[in-house]
This record gives C-alpha cells, sequence and structure tokens, in this order.
C-alpha cells in the first residue's frame, strides 16, 4: 500500500510540475480516505446483506423460486389466505405490543421525569441512587428477570388483574428504564435547570407552573428520544413474553415463522423499518430544534 | 494500525539512488527541487542535520501559496517572509488574513501548492511534519491528557531515543524554566488554562527546536493571565534565542513582544517592521487602521506634503498624490484648543463629544461642526479623535464645548 | 411545598435570627419531604418489578421445596451440560464482542477523523445502528434464516458461483452463532465508541508530528493509550449484553440448551420437576454474577481513567 500510493504521488507531482512542492498531507488525506472506505464498506456490507437477503426472500418463494409481491399483498390487505396462512394471531400480537408501546411510554414518564427533575435540582445523592437503580436492568438480564417475575405475574393474573398481555407493561417499563434514563439524564445536563427554576421561581410562578411551562419545553427533546427508544425497545421484546406465555407482536412473528417464514420475514422488514423512521425522524426534529435555537 | 502514509519512515528504508547522494554531498546548497519520491526525504534530512550542525535558524518563505482543497481562493497568496536567527516575529491580522495558514505551512502541517520553505538556509518543502525540527504550541487543549505535565513535556525527547532519567531531567529544567516544577505530576485536567499553555510552551522547547512556532497561544485564556503569559514567552525566548514565530489576532500582545511584526492581509504581508516603525510610518492604509486608532482626515497631496485642516505636514513613502485624499492621523499627532486661545489660521472647529480619562492621557472625541466634510465622509458627520497629556487639556472642558483641532506636523500617511 | 419556599422570604427573615433560622430548617426538612414525596413512586415501582424478581431469584436458588435454606441447588451448576453452557455462553459473547468491539471501533474511526461533525454519512450510519443495535430476537433470526439458512438467498448464491453447499446447521454452529452475534453488536460498538472517538482532538496528532513523533508512535504512544480504557469498557458492555442475548438464540435452536439462558428456559418449563428444583434460580444467579463481575470491571477501568478524563 505505502509502496503503491508513494509512487503515485511522485508520479502526479512530475506531471503536474517541476517546481510543484509534494503534497505529503493531501497523499495521507487520500490514503487515510481509502481506508476509511473499505472499512465502511466492509461495516456496511455485512449490516446492509441480511436485510437486502429479507427483501429478496420475501419476494421469491423458497421452493418454488417463483417471484411475487404475495406475502406483502397479505400484511397490507390483511388476508394471508391466498398463502394458506391465518393472520389473526399476527394482528392480534401487533396490537398488544402497539398498545404495549403507549402505556409503557406513558407510565414510564410518569415515573422518570418528574424524579430525575426533583433530584436533579435537589439532591445529588438522591440522583446517584436513582441512576444506580434506573441503570441495574443492564446487569439483570431480561431472561434473569423473567425468572423472578413468573410468581409475580402469576400472582398479579390470578389474584388482582387479568392475563390480559397488557400488564407486560410493568415489566416493560423497567427493561426500558436504562434507556430512557440516559436520555432524559442527556437533557437535564445540558440545561441549566437549577437557574431556570430559580429564575421562574423568583418570577412567581408555581411549582407546577415551572414543570409544565419551563422545564417540560426544554426537556422535550430527550423526553421525545426516551420515548422512541422505549417504542424499539418493546416492539422486539421477545424474551419476557414469550417465557410469561403472553401474546406479543415478536411472539405472533415467531409462531407465524413456523408456518409461513415468508410474510413474518416481511413483517420482520417492516417492524425495522418503522423503527429506522422513528430515529431518523428524531434526528430530523432536533436537528431542526438546533438550528431553530442557533437563529 | 499502521495503516496511515509516513514517508519518512518508507524512504528511510530505501536506499537512495547514489548519484544524488553524491549531488548533494557536492553541493550541499542544492535544493530539493526536482528530486522527488523517496530521495526526497533522504537527501532533506541529511541536508537538515548538515544546517543544523552550522546552527541556523533563519526562515525563508518565498511566493509561498496555498489554496485549501475544494476552494479557489488563494489563502496564501505569493507569501514572503524573511526571519533572521533568534527573531521573533509576529504575524498579526484579523481572521481568515491566513496568518495561521502561513504558521501551518512553515510547520508542514499544510501542503503549499507553490513556492518553497527554507529554513537555516536549506530547503524544507518536502520534509514532513515530524522531520522538521520545529515545535509547535496550539491555541489550546494540545497536551496530552493522559500524561502528567512532566510526561507530556517529555514527550518528544522520548520519541527521539533519549534515555528515561535522563528525558525526565531535561523536561524538570523546562518545567522549572516556566515555573511549574511543582506541578510535574498533575494532569492536564488540573491545571488551569494558563499552566497547560506553559506546560505545552516547555514541550516545544525541550526538543530544543530550530523554529518555536507559537498559534495564537493566549487567546484562550483570561486577560490578567494573557498579559503575564506573553512576557513570560517573551522574556524565555530572549534567553533561549530561538527563532519564534508567533500568530495572533491582538494588536496589543503583537506590540508588546515582536521584534517585528507582519500585518498580514489577504494572504499577503502588507508590511512587517519593528513594533514603532508599523506603527509611526506605516506603508498601506490597512496598516495605519489596523494597528493603533488612527482619524481620516480629509486634505491634499503633493507627494512630499499634505495640508489638513490648513496645517502642512510632510507625508509618508507611499502616499497617494491628489486633491482630495485622505490623509491618516494618530489622534495623539493632533492639537486640540479652545477657539479663543487659537490665533494662527489653521485648524477646524469642532465641538467635544465624548471625554474619555485614561489616567496620564486625555482622549476627547469631538464633531466637525462644518458641514463641508460631510459629503467628503459619505453624508457622515465628520468625527476626530484627539489624545493629549491630561495636564494639556483645557481647563474647564465639557461636553458641548467649541474646540479647534489642528495637526501636528508630523509625518502621516496620505491615501 | 409552596407554603416551603414562602417561608424562606423577607417576611420570616424579618422576624429575627432565631426565628428565622428555625423556619429555615422547618422549610428545610419540608423541602426533604417534598423531595422524598416525588421520588417515593419511583422507588415503590422499581421495588415490586425490579428488586422483589431479583430477590425471588436469589432466594430461590438457596431454598429447598419446602423453602428450608440450601446450597444443594448449586450442585446442578457443575454438572457436564451446565458447565459446557456456560462455557459455550462465555466463548460467544467474548468472541462476538472481540470482533463486534474492533470492527465497531474501526468504523467509529472511519466515521469521525478527517470528517464533519455533523456528516450525513454519520448521521445515517448512528441512525441504522441504533435501530440494529436493538435489532436483537427474533427478527434477526430471521435476517440470518434468510441469508444464510436452508433456503437463505445467499445460500443459494454460493451454490450457484461455487458450487458448494453451505451446511444447512451452520448457523447453529458457534461461527454462525457468533455471526449472528456480531450483527447487534458492531451497531452497539459504534454508538457506544462514537463519542470515545469524537473526544480524540486533530492537535494532539498535530503536536505529536510537531515534536518528532511519526504515524506508529501517535498511534502507540497517544490515541491508543488515550482511546484504551473507553475501549475495554465498551468491550465488556458488549460481552454482558451478548452474554444476557436470549431471544435471537432462542428462535434460532428451538429444542437445544447450547446456552445459559436457553438451559434458564428449559429450566422454567420443567419447574414442576422435582430434580429442577431451584434450577432456573441458579442459573439465573449465576447469570447475575456474571454480569456484575463484568460491569464492575468496566466500572474500574473506568475509574482508573478518570484520573484524566
Amino acid at each position: 500500500m505505502t509502496e503503491t500510493s508513494t509512487t503515485a504521488a511522485t508520479g502526479a507531482a512530475t506531471e503536474a510540475s517541476a517546481t510543484k512542492p509534494p503534497q505529503l498531507r493531501a497523499a495521507r488525506v487520500r490514503k487515510q480516505s481509502i481506508i476509511k472506505f473499505v472499512i465502511l464498506l466492509v461495516t456496511l456490507g455485512f449490516l446492509f446483506i441480511p436485510l437486502f437477503s429479507m427483501l429478496i426472500f420475501t419476494l421469491r418463494h423458497p421452493l418454488s423460486g417463483r417471484w411475487s409481491l404475495a406475502p406483502w399483498v397479505a400484511i397490507f390487505t390483511g388476508n394471508g389466505e391466498s398463502l394458506g396462512a391465518d393472520l389473526t394471531v399476527l394482528w392480534q400480537g401487533l396490537g398488544t405490543s402497539l398498545a404495549l408501546c403507549v402505556v409503557t411510554v406513558v407510565i414510564m414518564l410518569l415515573l422518570m421525569v418528574p424524579t430525575m427533575v426533583i433530584v436533579h435540582i435537589r439532591s445529588k445523592a438522591l440522583e446517584r441512587a436513582i441512576e444506580w437503580v434506573a441503570t441495574l436492568p443492564l446487569t439483570i438480564p431480561a431472561i434473569v428477570l423473567v425468572v423472578g417475575l413468573g410468581p409475580i405475574y402469576r400472582w398479579l393474573s390470578a389474584d388482582v388483574l387479568s392475563t390480559n398481555p397488557i400488564w407486560l407493561c410493568f415489566a416493560y417499563v423497567v427493561l426500558v428504564m436504562p434507556f430512557a434514563f440516559r436520555a432524559i439524564a442527556v437533557g437535564l445536563n445540558s440545561i441549566d435547570v437549577k437557574t431556570l427554576v430559580e429564575a421562574s421561581r423568583s418570577l412567581g410562578a408555581s411549582w407546577v407552573k415551572v414543570f409544565f411551562r419551563v422545564i417540560i419545553p426544554n426537556l422535550w427533546q430527550s423526553i421525545l428520544s426516551a420515548s422512541f427508544i422505549s417504542i424499539a425497545v418493546v416492539l422486539g421484546e421477545y424474551t419476557v413474553a414469550s417465557l410469561l406465555g403472553r401474546m406479543n407482536l415478536q411472539v405472533a412473528l415467531y409462531q407465524l415463522g413456523q408456518s409461513n417464514s415468508q410474510i413474518s420475514t416481511a413483517m420482520s422488514l417492516l417492524a425495522l423499518l418503522f423503527g429506522v423512521v422513528l430515529l431518523v425522524a428524531l434526528d430530523l426534529i432536533s436537528d431542526a430544534m438546533r438550528k431553530s435555537k442557533e437563529n | 494500525m499502521t495503516v496511515e502514509f509516513n514517508t519518512a519512515q518508507g524512504a528511510a528504508s530505501t536506499t537512495a539512488p547514489v548519484q544524488t547522494e553524491a549531488e548533494f554531498k557536492n553541493d550541499p546548497t542544492a535544493t530539493l527541487e526536482g528530486v522527488r519520491g523517496k530521495d526526497v526525504t533522504k537527501a532533506a534530512k541529511r541536508l537538515l542535520k548538515e544546517s543544523a550542525e552550522r546552527g541556523g535558524g533563519s526562515i525563508q518563505m518565498q511566493d509561498v501559496v496555498k489554496i485549501y482543497p475544494g476552494s479557489t481562493k488563494r489563502a496564501l497568496d505569493d507569501f514572503n517572509l524573511d526571519i533572521k536567527p533568534g527573531e521573533m516575529v509576529v504575524l498579526l491580522g484579523g481572521s481568515g488574513c491566513g496568518k495561521s495558514t502561513a504558521l501551518r505551512s512553515l510547520a508542514g502541517l499544510e501542503d503549499i501548492q507553490g513556492g518553497r520553505i527554507m529554513v537555516g538556509g536549506q530547503d524544507v518543502t518536502g520534509v514532513p511534519v515530524n522531520k522538521r525540527e520545529m515545535a509547535m504550541v496550539f491555541q489550546a487543549y494540545s497536551l496530552f491528557p493522559h500524561m502528567t505535565a512532566l510526561e507530556n513535556v517529555a514527550f518528544g525527547l522520548e520519541v527521539r531515543g533519549m534515555g528515561r532519567e535522563e528525558r525526565r531531567k531535561v523536561a524538570m529544567e523546562q518545567l522549572e524554566l516556566v515555573g511549574l516544577a511543582d506541578q510535574a505530576k498533575k494532569y492536564t485536567q488540573q491545571m488551569s488554562g494558563g499552566q497547560q499553555q506553559r506546560v505545552a510552551l516547555a514541550r516545544a522547547l525541550a526538543i530544543k527546536p530550530r523554529v518555536l512556532l507559537l498559534d495564537e497561544p493566549l487567546s484562550a485564556l483570561d486577560a490578567k493571565v494573557r498579559v503575564q503569559l506573553r512576557d513570560e514567552i517573551r522574556r524565555i525566548q530572549l534567553n533561549t534565542g530561538t527563532t519564534t514565530v508567533f500568530v495572533t489576532h491582538d494588536q496589543e500582545e503583537a506590540l508588546a513582544v515582536a521584534d517585528r511584526i507582519g500585518v498580514m492581509n489577504k494572504g499577503k504581508i502588507e508590511q512587517i517592521a519593528a513594533p514603532q516603525d508599523l506603527y509611526q510610518r506605516p506603508a498601506t492604509e490597512y496598516v495605519a487602521t489596523f494597528i493603533g486608532l488612527t482619524n481620516r482626515l480629509p486634505g491634499a497631496s503633493n507627494g512630499d506634503e499634505a495640508v489638513v485642516f490648513g496645517q502642512r505636514l510632510p507625508v509618508l513613502p507611499g502616499s497617494a498624490k491628489g486633491d482630495a485624499v485622505t490623509v491618516l492621523v494618530r489622534p495623539e499627532n493632533l492639537t486640540l484648543s479652545l477657539p479663543s486661545r487659537n490665533d494662527s489660521n489653521v485648524g477646524e472647529r469642532a465641538h467635544v463629544e465624548v471625554i474619555h480619562f485614561l489616567g496620564s492621557l486625555v482622549r476627547v472625541d469631538t464633531v466637525v461642526t462644518s458641514g463641508e466634510y460631510m459629503r467628503w465622509n459619505k453624508g457622515n458627520q465628520l468625527k476626530v479623535t484627539v489624545q493629549l497629556p491630561a495636564s494639556e487639556l483645557p481647563a474647564g472642558l465639557a461636553i458641548g464645548d467649541n474646540v479647534v483641532v489642528a495637526p501636528r506636523p508630523v509625518a502621516a500617511l496620505a491615501c | 411545598m409552596t407554603a416551603a419556599i414562602a417561608q424562606n422570604g423577607p417576611a420570616a427573615k424579618a422576624a429575627g435570627p432565631s426565628a428565622s433560622s428555625l423556619s429555615d430548617t422547618l422549610a428545610k426538612h419540608r423541602q426533604e419531604l417534598g423531595t422524598f414525596a416525588v421520588t417515593l413512586p419511583f422507588f415503590a415501582y422499581t421495588a415490586c418489578f425490579l428488586l422483589a424478581p431479583t430477590v425471588i431469584v436469589v432466594v430461590g436458588a438457596f431454598q429447598t421445596r419446602d423453602g428450608a435454606f440450601t446450597l444443594a441447588n448449586f450442585s446442578k451448576l457443575f454438572e457436564a451440560n451446565t458447565v459446557s453452557a456456560f462455557v459455550t455462553s462465555i466463548l460467544v459473547s467474548v468472541a462476538s464482542s472481540v470482533i463486534g468491539a474492533v470492527v465497531g471501533g474501526l468504523a467509529s474511526y472511519a466515521l469521525v477523523i478527517g470528517a464533519k461533525p455533523n456528516g450525513l454519512m454519520r448521521r445515517m450510519v448512528s441512525a441504522i445502528s441504533s435501530v440494529l443495535a436493538q435489532f436483537g430476537g427474533v427478527m434477526l433470526a430471521f435476517a440470518f434464516i434468510a441469508t444464510i439458512g436452508i433456503n437463505g438467498i445467499g445460500t443459494m448464491f454460493i451454490k450457484q458461483v461455487t458450487g458448494l453447499t453451505v451446511n444447512p446447521n451452520w448457523l447453529s454452529s458457534l461461527p454462525g452463532l457468533v455471526t449472528v452475534y456480531c450483527y447487534f453488536q458492531i451497531p452497539l460498538m459504534i454508538i457506544i465508541f462514537l463519542p470515545a472517538v469524537d473526544s480524540i482532538r486533530p492537535q494532539w496528532r498535530e503536536a505529536c508530528e510537531s515534536l518528532g513523533g511519526n504515524t506508529v508512535q501517535y498511534w502507540t504512544r497517544v490515541a491508543l493509550p488515550i482511546l484504551a480504557p473507553r475501549f475495554i469498557s465498551a468491550f465488556l458492555l458488549l460481552f454482558a449484553s451478548a452474554f444476557s442475548a436470549y431471544a435471537t438464540a432462542a428462535a434460532l435452536f428451538s429444542q437445544r440448551s447450547i446456552l445459559v439462558p436457553l438451559m434458564i428456559q428449559g429450566a422454567m418449563r420443567n419447574e414442576m420437576d422435582p430434580n429442577q428444583q431451584g434450577f432456573a434460580q441458579v442459573l439465573a444467579f449465576a447469570m447475575i454474577v456474571v454480569v456484575a463481575v463484568v460491569m464492575l470491571l468496566s466500572h474500574a477501568v473506568e475509574k482508573r481513567a478518570g484520573r484524566w478524563q
């Protein structure tokens, strides 16, 4: 590599003119960009090939080799009969997962935002304690949590609530907690909450007003990001639902995959696309916010 | 991680053609022009060594052209600079004038598209940064965060293969020189901005560079620390006698430390001279207005003399001729008197707008009463600032009073 | 709470020094009470759904069927298939973390060095990475079955081009599993490591060069030592994430319990079997220990670097 580049650079320099100084930095930048290109090509290649394969897989029947849009038609018309698949389980799972997203995000926000704001202003010690607790689920894997949640959910569904999968939200709030905590903490640290509160309190605003009119508007970008990452986690959750015997999107996909892998692959791609759209939207929103702040 | 390009290493492992070797032996002043590729570095290294033995620290930048990739603008436009060994030259200019580019090109951190750079009489144009034996102090954040102050200073020596004990000793001496011997074991994050820049200075000096390059080293510091450190930089530079190029946008800083100041504008040096010369005898309007305060007064010039407000005064070389020229007069080269006391026929009536007391000096902002200059001044009132010793201020002068302002017969630039 | 603040006002101050200090103390107590009241739901919730399950696991690991204390459950940990599940789990996690950390680290470097801080490429890759890092489980299994499974696109492509048949069980072999895990490890590394590479200042490279250092010296003496602590702690996080992953493996191997999480699943299904008493809890407990050790190590590495960071 060194040999060829040096020769190439030399050749170029000689051609240009005899007095042109050697472009050592430019040669290095060129070499760097080749290396960068190769690294990104390999990495992105590895990441995109399976996605591409999924797409092809949904379009080409694996056994007959026929190309068709049938799985996509089935999903968008809601009718899988042409492929001999019963989609009710998929719709049920999807509905549950979407409902779980909403409920989980609401509980998560109610639980995390006021708590984090108040300890950020009032108590460093409590803030550290909350950080420790909120990031604990990273140390206690979902599969471990399920072992302990089993008895709790058995008791909940028998004596207090029902076996409705919507109650999975209690476990999911715990699962999304580390991600949500980090997103909100980033927002809290980027603004001077204390001064904001003191300023608005000195102007006579009540605590409720301070919270909703001052803090939330300044935090809403990180609240959005916490919500989006929670939605992504809930939509992809399989461990807890399957081991507690509840139906959600991923469990439905798995069951459907046993009978019709084309439709479930297509649905997986859609779920993934939804995730990408969510995060790109978040990126665009925060970019627009940054720009409007600058101007 | 050996992925990156390094000419020096690649070249060192290859034997240069015998012919080239001989060529340079016979003619030690030969430049590297025409010699390309692997031979360049090897030949250049030997030349640098020879010149270092002769103790040369002079710098010549000749017709240097720098165009940034993706731009058509010349960041350096046939830039010329000649520095004597041991001299401290300040490059002064506003943002985007090319002063940092000039410094970085000299250091080898930027490719140049034309011209050549000589250090100690040898062409270093094709020599990579790490073989130029120049040390640079950056604006900020250039210290290695994972090393203590002492390790930072010792880094250049370590790279040169100096033994552990010896380099610690040398580094400690350098830290003492900048007054930070007691901070040797601290990490950069634990030090103030001023201390960090001292360490950076010690680190640069530790390798005994042929040229010391300072790229706005004080601009990130507090005003007080800035004054302190700039005086210290000058003291150390005079002690070590290292040829130094200092880049700044702060004229006060430049006037305080430089042997000579080069005022830069649009990729060129407009004028390079000793601070006093530059102030008293500016060559161009840009220089006159960039350094110090100056009044733009209407006048007429014949190339030798000019008349301003009825007063004759000599003009500087390079001045314009004409009946309607602008003469640049410093505030201290103007007099101010009360109309009743003014017996001569020179001067122009004005009224006082603001009086600034600067201790022993007083600066008086006035507005010329007569409207006849309004057209000359593009429809604005002609304002004149006068600076005089407090003792010469007419007693009881108040805002709104009428005065007469007149230039002293001191050489000024007409343009 | 509003009252507490009002007492801090000028009226309270005017009442004299002793009265004001008393009301200050009172206000402080009420403030603390207020803080406590707001944080109470959070702690109550986490006690129910985080602390309680963890306690159930830990207690269950030390209990007999009748609820008496025992260490006997742990004997199952040393049975051959349990040990081999742990070894496989750790092996897969280490391998996928090493590959993920190196490739993801290189990709972060390629995205940051010499590029605009807010460039399109970088924003695109980090958005995709954040999605793919969460892309575990069933969907990931589908992706690789579609690529290199029996009827996978890659499998057929290789067959057409080279005539070789990919072993249909390759995906359930160790290299196959490592490859699948890399698919979320690499994006995860990119997300974690990008900020670290961002913190590398171009001045360091220039300073190193102007002091006479060459490229190798820059990397070995400056860049790598600065990045090392965050690289190691990122690697440990990757390990924890691979070690705890259940869904992907579960979707790929429906029957065999070759990894610890799969073994836990099996143990949960057979909870009524007296021979399996406390087995799921013991396995879960052991997992907590492994992940906790890894996390502590990661904290220790970060703390060591904290001297200068």
